[in-house]
């Protein structure tokens, strides 16, 4: 790991200006994701700030009737609210799915959206990866990693999202509401933070560096059956192959793009009248990449539909 | 030397009158393990305060170092020194030899400018902290000239040459056996790379005292290791203590010694302080040896009624270009089922890669994921239970040497598993049973894994205390060495298990040969056992030598031991009493075993039959256990519950290799796919749903005098063939391409139209 | 970097460096070696430590974050000669074999009950609007975030079963 200064930031805006200050500072939240590729010196800022003790946990009830998580609340105390539970069991289930208990407990709201690929090219610092090493070239791209985009790949980078969830986010239509050192708030659907790789995957997010996330803003949950699923190798503690989100009609799918995916072709096949298989069939008329994947994505997608009309799962 | 007919005849084991053998005590070192205070290598006391290596690892899997500069990292903050090629200290030649009778030869670490696969070390940082030493590797500068590489076993399988050493086993005529049989199964298994992923990275404290250099270090061999670091350094082997004590798994993987231990070895002389090096997550991948990929050709041809007739194994594996090794992955087949016509043998490729080894029952652990499906295809073919077809088949001596067997419960085995697990409710036609959206089916699979004595000793000490204390040059890498060896000690001498001190994993004590191969507890055991008796013999002596003994005069041969006492009719004397009037430092004795002369007159095995239920997910073929059983017989047992835990954790190494378990090496840079935890998949705690095990009653005369065997790697021998076999009853798809994960099962689902 | 930490019921003041893990700082500073180093990098939970009583891994925090937290590792699960209750059950079921994986397995499982007395779910509960109830499932699931290479989880679940209904 590279020396670096430490800031204990007192409130937001001393956090903020400490961000002004400092170029090349991050924002440490929980760390599970920046002190593992510190280690590794994929990430090598020259300042952390300690982000961890704002007032920036609180879970509340909006206006709006939908609820405001603050970026600092836990993974752990999210899924574990019975307000989340009972009225967004797919953002609850999503976060349960992921990761373990102890990096649950630790790894906050903010974090979990800001967190990086886990490409396995991209964790070795050894081989070219134009999101670690813009221009070294893509490794993944004819080579053995299955977890690759079947939506908004470019030539320079085809890494997918590992974050479980922002799909549950997705589907829910949450909002990230951001604030940046000059006092600036500013609002977007969590599906346009994350970035498609264009010829920049380096850059995740449309975050500027001294843009501090506060909170996430879920509006009123949508009628309709919620569901959850994601497919992986082992039963636990892995990232997903391919895992889908449904809320009412609208569907959302994960590990397959560099942010989660709002599956609006199959919303609108849907919204059409179109059987589930079908529905799901229609946003792979966009897809690149392996069949296999795709055919996995279009039957998960289907039975996930079709289980939220039974009700889904609270 | 003794023959099997001298360890017969009954002893205070097979009597086992204090009731100490088979008793499920807990672990002897249990305690410390649960608090947190048992002082694994890196973590051992030093004299002084110490510093903290790092290794830096090659990024090219072959070629040369044109240049390298550790300069700008030696002046970097907190660092000691930094070595390359270019400045570490002599070492002698690889393989060097100082001493002929070394179990092993030098072992150099960065050795010269050669990179032969990629993580090789080719620098080291020593610091006063370890962000120091990690730190300073970004400043070290090192330009490497690539030779073309190669990598990728699956374009060199058709032209794999012999395998060193090695000649096809061949028995009748297989071709004409294979041609004339009227059912046939030919198919082709591919296994991949593994690796050991014990949670214990390899790890060295050392430091020097006077010309004697202090190693704690994590290893299975205490003098393989000894040997090797006195070879790299030149000097004679008695002047490296070597001392392993407690180790955080190993599974063949710390069968031999790594760079932490050169290194820290040579750091600590240069420094002239105590000095840790540990392998970090990815060197443990990159560095340290694994199990190779095997590609299985089975070919069986069986009449209608399913006796077999030929019988083929055709393995293909790889090994580092280097370093020689063969899994031996068809050797299993020569003594597990009849067939006049037989043929088995293995083919090499040579690759560019980290080093090749043993790992977890090598052999018999991929090998018996193609042979014990093979079965479950010709029994389907033939319409017979695969139960019915495996002992249709089991023959009556060994099929390979004609040998009797020293005993064989592999049908017992069969027919209580299929019992226990209700196996008469599985239905044969595949597909059949749904549970929602869940394929279910069942498999089964034998086990068969040998059983071997090696050459070991031991020393026991008697004290004026009464406590008895066995020392021996042994590991317990988690296999439960500790405790057994209390177990027998106390049961030979009739002490209370509390009057019994184990002390092992030190090379100043009686050698034995490590932890490996399913031969720890019966080898070393054995020697435990052998010492109590030399320690019984000198016991009695003394006592009918001494007038202050009640039992002076009397003869020794009839002394018996019981409750701490020496003991003759109504005349006893206490074991504490005999060992102070014999001096200071009580009694001391030392014994050995070694193989039986007419030991290799039997076929000696042990056997299993395995069990599984598995879920297919019809949606996204995923793969999930449900349930697990296995019966085994190994043996007499010496710990109940050490034993079963021993047995059940292989049959999850079997689960892993099923289901989730891969690595690959990146065709372009020679690198693992997988580096870390996240990648490599070992099961975690949710995959293993409802697993049991039972072993049955046996003692095997032919073995040693305890009638012991080994369990250690018994338990993943037909594992995961047994889960492969379930797919197969869950939803008809035969895959043969190890692990079986969604993306393979959703394919060969989507192929049938499902 | 100045840190004031309690560690085991004792007060710690130290001057540390900003990228020595909480991890190293235990085991280098504190000379507390029972928490372990299996992968450094979260995953595989032989680190697991507790936070103000709430289990994490410790080699993916850093020392300096823990200004004012109290610390709980396995040397101080025991009192005194009286092993916790977790401690005596992962000893008599066998709950483990090379050892290297348990003091993280245990501290784990003191984190699992804390979490099951709160009532915070996991992935497999069922109902997540009905009460937690602590079946094998739950276990599997909730110790899946601490791998064991020599494969002790059928003696863990029973170990965790054990304490669990001592302590009901």
């Amino acid at each position: 790991m590279k020396p670096f200064a430490f800031e204990r930031a007192r409130n937001v805006d001393h956090a903020l200006s400490l961000a002004a200050a400092a170029p090349g500072a991050r924002f440490l939240a929980g760390g599970t994701n920046l002190l593992d590729l510190m280690k590794l010196e994929i990430e090598q800022p020259d300042t952390l700030i300690d982000v961890g003790r704002l007032p920036l946990a609180d879970i509340s009830e909006t206006a709006g009737g939908g609820l405001r998580i603050g970026a600092l609340a836990t993974n752990s105390v999210v899924a574990s609210d019975p307000r989340i539970r009972s009225r967004y069991p797919v953002l609850a289930r999503a976060i349960l799915s992921g990761a373990s208990v102890q990096l649950r407990n630790k790894a906050s709201m903010g974090g979990n959206l800001m967190q990086r690929t886990r490409c396995s090219y991209f964790m070795d610092p050894a081989m070219p990866c134009n999101k670690r090493l813009p221009g070294s070239g893509c490794s993944a791209m004819g080579g053995l990693s299955q977890a690759t985009a079947l939506f908004g790949a470019s030539e320079f980078c085809a890494a997918v999202s590992a974050s479980d969830m922002s799909v549950a986010l997705a589907v829910l239509d949450a909002e990230v509401e951001t604030v940046r050192a000059d006092g600036s708030v500013r609002r977007r659907p969590v599906e346009t933070l994350h970035r498609l790789p264009g010829d920049a995957p380096q850059v995740d997010t449309d975050l500027a560096p001294d843009e501090l996330i506060l909170a996430v803003e879920l509006p009123p949950p949508p009628s309709g059956g919620q569901v959850w699923r994601k497919v992986r190798a082992r039963a636990s503690y892995i990232g997903a192959l391919a895992s889908v989100a449904v809320a009412g009609d609208r569907v959302a799918l994960g590990a397959v793009a560099a942010r989660p995916w709002r599956a609006r072709a199959t919303e609108a096949a849907l919204a059409g009248g179109a059987a589930p298989s079908e529905a799901a069939e229609a946003e792979l008329a966009s897809a690149s990449g392996e069949v296999g994947r795709k055919s996995l994505v279009r039957r998960l997608a289907s039975d996930a539909i079709q289980e939220s009309r039974k009700g889904g799962r609270s | 030397m003794s023959t099997v007919r001298d360890w017969a005849a009954p002893n205070p084991i097979t009597e086992n009158r204090s009731g100490l053998i088979g008793k499920p005590v807990d672990r002897y070192e249990g305690r410390l393990k649960v608090t947190g205070t048992a002082p694994y290598a890196f973590e051992v006391e030093t004299p002084s305060t110490p510093l903290y290596g790092h290794i830096v690892s090659a990024t090219i899997p072959r070629g040369r170092i044109a240049a390298i500069d550790v300069s700008q990292a030696a002046s970097a903050a907190g660092v000691v020194l930094a070595w390359s090629h270019l400045d570490v200290p002599v070492q002698a030649q690889r393989g060097a030899k100082l001493n002929p009778r070394s179990q092993r030869g030098s072992n150099p670490a960065l050795g010269s400018d050669r990179v032969e696969h990629y993580g090789q070390s080719v620098a080291f940082i020593l610091a006063d902290t370890p962000e120091n030493a990690r730190a300073a590797e970004s400043r070290i500068r090192i330009t490497y000239e690539a030779s073309d590489a190669d990598l990728d076993f699956g374009s060199f399988i058709d032209s794999a040459g012999p395998a060193p050493g090695e000649e096809d086993a061949r028995i009748g005529d297989f071709e004409a056996g294979y041609s004339a049989s009227e059912v046939t199964v030919d198919a082709t298994w591919f296994s991949p790379l593994q690796n050991h992923a014990q949670m214990e990275p390899c790890a060295t404290t050392a430091w020097w005292e006077g010309d004697k250099v202090v190693v704690h270090t994590s290893i299975q061999m205490v003098k393989g290791g000894q040997h090797a670091l006195a070879e790299t350094l030149g000097i004679p082997s008695d002047r490296v203590h070597l001392l392993t004590r407690y180790i955080g798994g190993g599974f063949g993987g710390k069968g031999q010694s790594y760079d932490d231990l050169t290194l820290a070895a040579l750091a600590a002389r240069e420094s002239g302080r105590p000095v840790r090096v540990a392998y970090t997550r990815r060197q443990m991948f990159q560095a340290t040896i694994h199990r190779p990929a095997v590609q299985m050709r089975v070919r069986l041809g069986a009449d209608k009624t399913g006796r077999l007739n030929a019988m083929a194994l055709e393995a293909v594996t790889h090994c580092a270009r280097n370093a020689p090794f063969v899994e031996h992955a068809a050797n299993f087949a020569r003594n597990l089922y009849a067939a006049p016509h037989r043929l088995t043998g293995h083919r090499l490729v040579r690759l560019d890669i980290p080093h090749a080894g043993a790992m977890r029952a090598p052999g018999e652990a991929p090998g018996m994921l193609s042979l014990e499906c093979a079965m479950d295809e010709l029994a389907d073919r033939l319409g017979m239970d695969p139960i019915a077809l495996r002992i249709r088949n089991e023959p009556e001596v060994d099929p390979d040497n004609a040998k009797p067997f020293s005993v064989r419960q592999l049908v017992r085995c069969m027919q209580e598993g299929a019992q226990q697990f209700g196996w008469d409710r599985r239905n044969p036609t595949p597909g059949a049973v749904r549970d929602g959206r869940w394929y279910v089916g069942m498999g089964m699979a034998t086990a068969i894994r040998g059983n071997f004595l090696l050459p070991a000793k031991a020393g026991l000490r008697l004290t004026g205390d009464g406590l008895a204390t066995l020392t021996q040059g042994m590991t317990d890498i988690g296999t439960g060495t500790y405790t057994i060896l209390a177990q027998i000690t106390g049961e030979t001498l009739g002490l209370p298990l509390d009057q019994v001190r184990v002390e092992l994993g030190d090379s100043n004590m009686p050698p034995a040969p490590g932890s490996g191969g399913q031969f720890g507890a019966a080898t070393a055991g054995s020697a435990a056992f052998e010492t109590g008796m030399v320690m019984r013999r000198r016991l009695a002596e003394l006592a009918a030598g001494d007038p202050r003994s009640p039992l002076y005069g009397e003869d020794p041969m009839l002394m018996d031991f019981a409750n701490g006492n020496i003991v003759l009719g109504n005349r006893s004397e206490s074991l504490a009493a005999l060992a102070s009037r014999a001096g200071p430092d009580g009694v001391y004795v030392e014994g050995s075993i070694s193989p039986a002369a007419d030991a290799r007159d039997w076929s000696q095995h042990t056997y299993g039959a395995q069990f599984a239920e598995v879920g297919v997910d019809s949606v996204t073929g995923e793969v999930r256990l449900r349930r697990m059983f296995g019966v085994f017989a190994a043996g007499r047992i010496l710990n109940a519950k050490l034993a079963k835990s021993q047995i059940t954790g292989g049959m999850i190494w079997g689960v892993g290799a099923a289901l989730t378990e891969s690595n690959a090496v990146d065709p372009r840079y020679g690198s693992f796919l997988h580096q870390d935890l996240g990648g490599y998949l070992a099961p975690v705690h949710a995959d293993i749903v409802n697993l049991d095990a039972v072993l049955l009653d046996e003692a095997d005369d032919k073995a040693n005098p305890m009638g012991i065997k080994g369990v250690g790697e018994l338990g993943i021998c037909g594992s995961g063939a047994a889960i492969a076999n379930a797919v197969y009853n869950a939803c008809g798809v035969r895959l043969r391409d190890y692990p079986l994960t969604p993306d393979k099962v959703l394919a060969a689902l989507e192929a049938k139209g499902l | 970097m100045r840190t004031e930490i309690r560690v085991n019921g004792v007060d710690h003041a130290v001057d540390v460096d900003t990228r020595t893990s909480l991890l190293d700082f235990l085991r280098e500073h504190l000379d507390l070696k029972g928490s372990k180093k299996g992968c450094d990098h979260g995953q595989c939970g032989a680190c697991t430590v507790l936070v103000n009583g709430v289990r994490i891994n410790a080699c993916l925090s850093l020392a300096v974050m823990h200004d004012g937290d109290h610390v709980t590792t396995i040397e101080g699960l025991a009192s005194g000669e009286a092993l916790h209750p977790l401690q005596q059950a992962f000893l008599t079921e066998d709950a483990f074999q090379c050892g290297y994986c348990t003091p993280g397995q245990i501290c784990s499982a003191v984190g699992l009950m804390a979490e099951i007395a709160a009532g915070q779910p996991s992935e497999a509960t069922a109902d997540l609007n009905a009460k937690v109830v602590l079946t094998d499932a739950e276990i599997r699931e909730r110790m899946s975030g601490n791998l064991c290479r020599c494969s002790a989880y059928p003696q863990i679940l029973a170990a965790v079963r054990r304490a669990a209904g001592a302590a009901a």
